[in-house]
């Protein structure tokens, strides 16, 4: 790791403070996916942000038909929140899922969903159940928030504040991980929400995305069976040691299928 | 260079860190507690578990300055002060849960933790779930999985002693 | 001294002493030591798998902050060559090329991770900065990441001066006798089949540090060894040139090997060197990621073999052609893996008469090759499991009864096999049936029907084998061109009070010697076991060792520590014999209690032992004072476990997912010392050979770049990967050493993944498949089931 200076502000206003003066600072909150890269000396920043001083970016709140979820809630937070539980248990489920126990108690839903990894499991649920990215200047509806690996609309210096996700009728996940680092390898986050049906897929592709067809085919038949006849193309789909594009492609179809029938 | 408060083992030191130094580092190397090892720089192997504030974590995934203020505890600090292993570590001798012994420190935190969140007790297969951040090379896990069931009876009182591996 | 509880001794599961500490946190492992004033080493690595090194400045980098030096191959070109510890001669005779292994690049790389420069700073970040200020330019040349590209005509030479990259051509065996076998065979059946490079990955990355005593001109290396005495013997003599008065070799708490850490690395001679050059001691810790692409690999072999049956499915004749892989320089096993740990295991548990094995060692630009647990004999055990297993596909005999029609009948022994081994003891047909049993292989088609019913695919499948352990005598392994001899060393030190102190130059990385070899004294000496404490893994302390590996420790570590013991046992007899007037002929030694025989005269132990120290009433004109004792032990034979593994799998066909339901090992080790430490050692190894069969595959691009270079993509098996392993054991005594045992350590991942694999096929036999190459990964599984539903569309 190069070195750098730490700074651990207790403000929403103090952190972006910092982060605006500084282009090669970076924010950290759980860092379980920033000091892993920054150990292999991917990243050169010259000072790390840490936001876990700011009591008000943390919890899970319950606002009428939506529940509020704070940047620096954990992931075990999640996973354990009876609101979580009670309102999405999709979200719940996956939160449990993602990484190991460590990870989960370290590691954030603000971190997860702006640093956008393609197989992170939380871009999923943000861009399924249509949910609302709150930063620090305005609110980013997901369909324009998520841009591709490792990219969204968060600006230099913009502060993610917190995700709201609206409480779907029903909603499932799946996935299949990677045998070896345990990151998704193709899922499927499926959600019957008040914009309607919406399916979307991790870990398979350079960035989460919708499928479409699938979509459309949960529209006119709400099962398992009607999403299983939907073949998701190769195209553009990741390829590695453990998965060529063409088994994603495959597995894609199988995790939707296994969300329709978790989400009931 | 920037300092850090921390109490480990219930011991509360103040040390001098880079910004860089991982929490891993400065227990093994500033306060020479080197019984919380490093096996992998992927934040995979989990030899490096410790608590802080009463969850487990990677040690190789915090930065020092992040344990600022915290309470830690490490594999040094689980026997009682006149020896008494923690029912973990008795379970892990009693079950020859560990070979080479070098994952076992962490393997010990995390097992601990996991039966502590799970008061309601854990399956055979949530046992082997819940040791999804630590690897073993010696064992194939067969008797770590024996050694925390048979330990989490013992932590949440269901037992007053560890049930006796079978010869 | 208390009578010895009859728990402790030979068969007894005894609670293991080093626990304590390895649970409280007190093992002493290599990078858990920090010596005074020490350095830290860095060593820049090559990303190129095969290059010439056209620049390498290192000025800039010796300006960084706190750096102390900088080496590169220059300053060691002077030095000797890493040692390979193993000739093998060419089918005509010829030595095996042996071209130079520098501790340093000298002008060219060879694989990603060899060693550039080597970078010493006061702290282990500012080596790392340092490092990264080195200007190399690199003219990359064309690399050859597979033995097919490194043979290819035209192929660029990885040394100078070996042609065709071939290390050697080796055979065994006599092809006259076996073609004619052939020529008669009712029933030929052919199988091709590549045996998956793996990276041991033990959970402690490797250490060394370097010291030096400029006063006494001695060196101290800490070492992630499992074999101390060896490095000295290899790092002193061939690569530094110090003698082995002046060099100590401490391989203290040592996180695992598997025999990844038998091999004398560069980075023990390096921080050893620089050490002495600079005056101060200079450690080096490996990072994973660096393990991966400096670590030795192992297995990697492509085979194509042959059985010939007659029409009663008995076997006539077995042809085997394996080329294996070096990487790009040998390491200190790897010449003797592919040929005598390999080609002589062919025969099995079964009598085929005839058994012809060419070997082809290739060089390339891949990490060298060395032993990994079993190393050779998982090779050749999965092929010729598999193999039986398609031969009973083919025949239509059933896959177990093809067994028993060829084993070695338990009468036969000795059994003289056509690949120059002879087997000692064995019950074949009792492992078998004892596994079938334990198993309910009976009813596995119920199962079978019932994971149908829920739509997944079940399998069945066994493997009966046999392994060789102990590698030995001394005279046959040095003319099959092993540079050292195999035999063990054992002391028994019994002090004045009767506690005694075990050296030995095996060496514990894991294995709980220092409870089972307690136990052998407890046993012998009747001293309990808490008041035995064993000494290994430092060359200033134990006599001499060749230490652990190939599953030796006790069958040639124990034997040696018996024979010591009978010595002590012979010596205290005198000394009980001058104590209670009685002739020497007369005096009995059972459990620490010489006896007047016939008389209620008795001595302990602990009697004799302060006599022997304390000689006021002594036989001092016949023995000289003290009572300790070594004993060198080299073994008549190997000794050969052997047993079935059972595997049952079920595969979720819409992921590929292959899940093992439940594996059952019986295992014939010999006798069984700890029955607790011999089970821990069969699951682990039970693991690693899952681990093979299903997950692991170190995985190299066209290029030579370690696509699974890191833990993130070579998948080591995790809790949830992986069963319950049940272990049994049934045993036939191994006839030559004195203990009986035969070793259990690497009978795991020997056994395994042939019985993985052939549970594997059999789930997916609706399918039309033959075989799947290991490892049966998700995607692996799912690309065959799809081919099969597309064929069946069609």
């Amino acid at each position: 790791m190069y070195d750098f200076a730490y700074h651990k502000p207790t403000s929403v206003a103090d952190a972006v403070k910092i982060l605006s003066a500084d282009p090669d600072a970076r924010p950290i909150s759980g860092g379980q996916t920033l000091l892993p890269a920054l150990k292999h000396r991917l990243n050169k920043p010259t000072a790390v942000v840490d936001l876990s001083g700011i009591a008000e970016l943390k919890g899970v709140k319950r606002q009428g038909d939506k529940l509020v979820i704070g940047a620096l809630t954990k992931h075990m937070d999640v996973a354990n929140s009876p609101e979580v539980q009670a309102a999405i248990p999709a979200l719940a489920q996956l939160a449990s899922g993602i990484g190991d126990i460590q990870v989960r108690n370290r590691g954030t839903i603000g971190g997860s969903v702006a640093n956008n990894d393609p197989a992170a499991d939380y871009p999923a649920a943000v861009l399924a159940l249509d949910a609302t990215v709150v930063t620090d200047k305005r609110r980013i509806a997901a369909d324009d928030f998520f841009q591709g690996m490792f990219t969204t609309a968060l600006e230099p210096g913009e502060l993610l504040i917190a995700v709201e996700f609206p409480i779907p009728e029903k909603a499932g996940y799946a996935k299949m991980r990677n045998p070896a680092s345990r990151y998704v390898m193709a899922g499927a986050f499926v959600a019957k929400t008040k914009s309607g049906i919406r399916v979307v897929i991790n870990g398979a592709g350079p960035g989460v995305f919708r499928q479409a067809d699938m979509e459309k085919a949960l529209t006119a038949n709400w099962s398992a069976d009607s999403v299983g006849a939907v073949k998701q193309s190769a195209d553009g789909l990741n390829g590695d040691i453990h998965g060529s594009a063409e088994y994603r492609a495959h597995l894609v179809t199988v995790m939707a299928k296994r969300a329709v029938t978790a989400a009931g | 260079m920037p300092q850090v408060t921390l109490t480990v083992n219930g011991k509360t030191s103040t040390v001098e860190v880079e910004g860089r130094t991982l929490l891993v580092e400065l227990l093994r190397e500033k306060l020479r507690l080197t019984g919380t090892h490093v096996g992998c720089d992927t934040s995979q192997c989990g030899a490096c578990v410790v608590h802080v504030d009463g969850d487990s974590v990677k040690s190789c995934t915090m930065l020092a300055l992040q344990a600022d203020g915290a309470t830690v505890t490490t594999i040094e600090g689980l026997a009682k002060p006149d020896g008494t292993l923690h029912p973990m570590q008795e379970a892990f001798r009693e079950y020859h849960a560990l070979q080479c012994g070098f994952c076992t420190p962490g393997m010990v935190m995390s097992a601990i933790d996991l039966v502590q969140k799970h008061p309601q007790g854990l399956s055979e297969k949530e046992i082997r779930e819940g040791l999804e951040g630590n690897l073993c090379r010696c064992t194939g896990y067969h008797n770590i999985v024996k050694a925390i069931a048979a330990a989490q009876d013992v932590m949440h009182g269901r037992r007053s002693e560890l049930q006796p591996a079978a010869e | 001294m208390n009578a010895v509880t009859p728990f402790e001794g030979i068969g007894a599961s005894v609670k293991r002493k080093e626990d304590l500490r390895f649970l409280s946190g007190r093992g002493q492992y290599t990078d858990d030591i920090n010596r005074p004033g020490q350095a830290y080493a860095y060593i820049l690595r090559s990303p190129h798998a095969h290059a010439r090194i056209v620049v390498l400045d290192t000025a800039a980098a010796a300006a960084m902050p706190g750096v102390v030096a900088i080496y590169t191959g220059a300053d060691t070109a002077a030095l000797g060559s890493i040692p390979c510890g193993w000739q093998i001669h060419n089918k005509d005779g010829s030595p095996m090329a042996e071209p130079r292994h520098p501790m340093l690049a000298e002008g060219k790389v060879r694989h990603v991770g060899d060693q550039v420069a080597v970078v010493i700073a006061e702290s282990r970040g500012q080596a790392k900065d340092a490092a990264e200020a080195i200007q190399v330019e690199y003219e990359v040349l064309p690399a050859a990441a597979t033995m097919a590209a490194a043979q290819a005509p035209g192929a660029a030479a990885i040394h100078d001066g070996v042609a065709g990259n071939l290390c050697y051509d080796w055979h065994i065996g006599d092809k006259a006798v076996n073609d004619a076998a052939f020529a008669a065979a009712a029933k030929v059946v052919e199988f091709e089949t590549t045996n998956n490079r793996l990276i041991a990955n033990a959970m402690e990355p490797r250490a060394a540090i370097g010291e030096f005593d400029s006063t006494s001109g001695d060196y101290t290396l800490y070492t992630t060894s499992q074999n101390p005495h060896v490095i000295r013997l290899l790092m002193g003599a061939f690569v530094l040139q110090i003698p082995e008065s002046k060099l100590r070799v401490v391989a203290p708490d040592v996180g695992g090997g598997f025999g990844s850490k038998i091999y004398h690395y560069a980075e023990e001679a390096i921080v050893t060197w620089a050490a002495g050059k600079l005056g101060r001691p200079v450690k080096w810790t490996c990072e994973r990621t660096e393990s991966f692409m400096s670590d030795a690999h192992g297995r990697d072999h492509v085979t194509k073999c042959a059985l010939a049956l007659d029409a009663n499915g008995k076997f006539l004749g077995l042809r085997v052609h394996t080329e294996a892989n070096m990487g790009a320089y040998l390491s200190t096993f790897a010449p003797c893996v592919p040929t005598y740990l390999y080609a002589t295991l062919l025969a099995g548990v079964y009598t085929t008469p005839t058994i012809y094995c060419e070997v082809k060692a290739v060089f390339t630009n891949t990490v060298p090759v060395d032993a990994y647990r079993g190393a050779g004999r998982p090779e050749a055990t999965y092929l010729l499991e598999r193999l039986v297993d398609i031969a009973a596909a083919e025949t239509g005999i059933d896959r177990v009864e093809i067994r028993r029609r060829n084993f070695i009948p338990t009468d036969a022994f000795p059994y003289q096999t056509p690949v120059a081994l002879q087997y000692d003891s064995g019950d074949y047909t009792a492992t078998l049936d004892a596994a079938l049993a334990a198993s309910d292989w009976a009813g596995f088609e119920a199962r079978r029907q019932a994971a149908a019913a829920k739509g997944k695919l079940r399998g069945i499948g066994c493997s009966t084998y046999l392994e060789a352990c102990g590698i030995a005598p001394s005279a046959v392994v040095g003319s099959l061109g092993a540079r050292a001899g195999l035999y063990e060393v054992g002391t028994i030190r019994v002090h004045p009070t009767g506690s005694v102190t075990v050296l030995t130059g095996a060496h514990s990385h894991g294995q709980g010697h220092e409870t089972t070899f307690a136990q052998l004294v407890a046993d012998r000496l009747g001293v309990p076991v808490a008041q035995v404490d064993v000494v290994h893994g430092d060359t200033a302390k134990v006599p001499f060792g060749m230490g652990t590996y190939g599953s030796r420790s006790l069958a040639v570590g124990g034997s040696a520590m018996v024979k010591a013991m009978d010595k002590i046992i012979a010596k205290g007899k005198k000394i009980a014999a001058h104590l209670m007037e009685a002739s020497v002929e007369d005096i009995e030694f059972d459990r620490g209690t010489f006896r007047v025989a016939g008389t209620d005269r008795t001595k302990a132990l602990a009697e004799i032992s302060l006599a022997a120290y304390v000689p006021h009433n002594y036989p001092i004109e016949e023995i000289e004072p003290g009572l300790e004792e070594t004993a060198f032990y080299d073994p008549k034979n190997f000794t050969y476990p052997g047993g079935c593994h059972i595997a049952e799998v079920e595969i979720d066909p819409d992921t590929g997912h292959v899940t093992v339901m439940k594996f059952t090992a019986v295992d014939d080790v010999g006798r069984v010392i700890n029955p607790m430490i011999v089970e821990g050692q069969v699951q682990g190894g039970v693991a690693q050979g899952i681990g093979q069969a299903l997950l692991e595959a170190a995985v190299y691009d066209s290029d030579g770049q370690l696509l699974s270079g890191s833990m993130m993509d070579y998948c080591l098996p995790r809790a949830e990967d992986l069963p319950p392993v049940g272990v049994a054991t049934h045993t036939t005594l191994c006839t030559h050493n004195p203990l009986g045992v035969k070793g259990c350590g690497e009978v795991g991942a020997i056994g395994s993944p042939p019985a993985v694999m052939n549970a594997v096929v059999d789930a997916l036999k609706g399918y039309g498949v033959r075989h799947v190459e290991m490892p049966a990964t998700p995607q692996k599984i799912w690309g065959i089931i799809h081919a099969g539903q597309r064929l069946a569309a069609e």
